[in-house]
């Protein structure tokens, strides 16, 4: 059977113990994250997990790739420990302030350099954006199919596998020719742990940082301004509400309550 | 593209039935339509499509786009995803909005890579600007912050709108849409997905970040032998248990998919019912886009009557029981 070439995509994101401490600057209407560490998301802990599994049982590779500040590298770094064989930090001034086409771009510059790859991975969404939206996008750039919402698969051939994808109450299940992107769910498989070996595997690696120069990209598809989203404004959350009080006895309160939910629609009327 | 006409919504269909997310984008749609004056149009990909052609035009649609195809009877990225570009070549629309369910997820973005436009993702409200320029309302960091996208030069600006956030309209029997027919040529020789099965779960309770109903739990439930009152209002309401975070700590309830807030779930009832829930910030963002928040706490000092539309401010022990039996009267 043919050795896969997989590759894994995570995004730093700010650690969630630390989200508290996220302020928004009024001025620039910018997050102010200075300061806070950064983590890989557990998603991207599932991805890397189904990468390394392929890898035990048909033998090839695993790489990691990355767009972010310097700094990321500790990510990176982490996934190696975890058992991946190379890492490729995408790192430039000309990324930052990229929207999820501007990123998914820069990813798929990156991944084209890679050369021969069969299998890319990610987690289905982010920690912070949530968007779920690099993943259709990355594999539009690199003329793959995509998958996403992933829970379960199977390599049925040299040039196909099997996959189930969770939609909501149900699921699809699919067969695809690879190279294909996939983007998986929690359910997919239990994220191995750190052990020892992670450590003196990691020292033999090193981390390739990548800049404008290293990737073949067109510039003005870049950063902020290659972004075609922008944010138009900014502003946080009013959690008040009407608060309005209820009293009496029990039986009047829960008539009263009930009433209320009828007319705001809510509850469905007797 | 840098220019485009109408308000385009995707609908979504299952089994050959439209998706409730796709006649709420309708709603918004129509709205959205009314604003910059311009039509709405929905777009359906399925097979056997004749009846859910029907109730787009009773929801609201001025023209249906149908590509009707048993290659399209059930959802492939590959099939879709090219023919909607197909489709936005050739009519240009000015806006798209598709539902941020995992389907319209998964097609979106792929689809606005290919007309190299902008998305914004997962929106919870729209509104234009003055410019005419669709604003997609996107909370994040765990609802902290809204952000207001705007996607300033590309067309269409397309979005993608979270289920159960936006209004139906009401259905008009015999209203008509204007039927365009999309040509289908794709064939399954020609892509690389190929749909083996679609499988259906049978669910017993709802998840809590998809429910209609939410009852939550916080720390002045007080023990485990009271924590059954939440589930039993939530079974009267057809609805999911949700908690704060201490009850999940004290073993009440199931951290992983149950606790509501900043580092747990979002959850977007149309009702939501806290039960000695104090309302703490942390809980309060994961909650705040409940279409009615109701809190029972005994403390009427509690910070969430305030971000509450309805306070009882008495024992949730003698309150329960009552409201339990109230509902009968409505459900019968």
């Amino acid at each position: 059977m043919k050795e896969l070439h997989s590759v894994v995509c995570i995004k730093p994101v700010p650690d969630q113990r630390f989200w508290d401490k996220i302020s928004l600057d009024p001025k620039t209407q910018t997050l102010r994250r200075a300061g806070i560490p950064v983590a890989l998301g557990p998603l991207d802990l599932n991805a890397l997990e189904e990468a390394l599994r392929i890898k035990e049982s048909r033998g090839g590779k695993v790489t990691v790739v990355s767009m972010g500040p310097p700094g990321t590298e500790e990510i990176l770094e982490w996934a190696i420990v975890l058992g991946a064989d190379e890492a490729v930090l995408l790192s430039d001034r000309a990324f930052a302030g990229a929207d999820t086409l501007a990123t998914a771009y820069v990813l798929a510059s990156g991944i084209k350099k890679l050369g021969d790859v069969d299998l890319v991975f990610l987690g289905n969404e982010s920690l912070d954006g949530s968007t779920g939206q690099v993943g259709p996008q990355v594999a539009e750039f690199l003329g793959m199919s995509h998958l996403t919402h992933i829970t379960k698969i199977d390599l049925t051939g040299d040039n196909k596998l099997e996959a189930k994808f969770r939609i909501e109450f149900g699921s699809i299940d699919v067969e695809v020719k690879t190279p294909v992107v996939i983007a998986v769910d929690k359910e997919i498989n239990e994220p191995r742990l750190a052990n020892i070996w992670g450590a003196v595997w990691a020292q033999e690696r090193k981390i390739n940082c990548w800049s404008i120069n290293d990737v073949e990209v067109d510039r003005d598809k870049l950063g902020l301004s290659g972004s075609p989203t922008q944010v138009a404004g900014v502003t946080t959350i009013e959690l008040k509400r009407k608060g309005e009080m209820l009293t009496g006895e029990p039986a009047d309160i829960a008539r009263q309550l009930v009433k209320k939910l009828q007319t705001d629609k809510v509850l469905p009327e007797a | 593209m840098k220019e485009g006409k109408g308000v385009w919504v995707f609908i979504e269909q299952r089994g050959g039935k439209v998706s409730e997310v796709g006649l709420e984008l309708l709603g918004i749609g129509r709205e959205l339509a009314g604003k910059v004056n311009e039509k709405l149009e929905a777009v359906l990909f399925g097979y056997q499509t004749g009846s859910m052609v029907d109730e787009l035009g009773a929801y609201g649609a001025d023209t249906v786009y149908v590509a009707d195809d048993p290659l399209l009877e059930v959802y492939n990225s590959d099939a879709y995803a090219v023919l909607m570009q197909e489709l936005i070549e050739q009519y240009k629309p000015g806006m798209m909005i598709v539902g941020a369910s995992n389907i319209g997820s998964d097609l979106a973005p792929r689809v606005a890579a290919k007309v190299n436009t902008g998305l914004s993702a997962h929106c919870i409200g729209f509104d234009v600007d003055e410019h005419g320029k669709l604003l997609g309302k996107v909370p994040g960091f765990g609802g902290a912050v809204m952000a207001d996208i705007i996607c300033p030069e590309d067309y269409p600006q397309m979005a993608t709108a979270r289920p159960g956030f936006f209004q139906k309209l009401e259905r008009v029997e015999g209203r008509k849409a204007d039927v365009v027919k999309v040509e289908v040529k794709l064939r399954q020789e020609d892509i690389n997905i190929k749909v083996l099965g679609t499988s259906k779960e049978e669910l017993t309770a709802r998840p809590v970040e998809s429910a209609d109903v939410v009852v939550a739990g916080g720390f002045g439930i007080g023990g485990e032998e009271n924590w059954k009152l939440v589930e039993e209002l939530a079974d009267a309401l057809n609805g999911s248990v949700g908690a704060t975070r201490p009850p999940c700590d004290e073993g009440w309830a199931d951290l992983e998919s149950q606790m509501i807030g900043q580092s747990g779930k979002t959850v977007r009832p149309s009702l939501y019912i806290g039960l000695g829930v104090s309302g703490a910030v942390h809980h309060l963002v994961g909650i705040q886009d409940s279409k009615v928040i109701v809190a029972i706490n005994k403390d009427s000092k509690a910070p969430i009557f305030e971000a509450a539309d309805y306070g009882i401010a008495a024992d949730f022990r003698q309150i329960v029981p009552s409201l339990i039996e109230e509902l009968k009267s409505i459900t019968g």
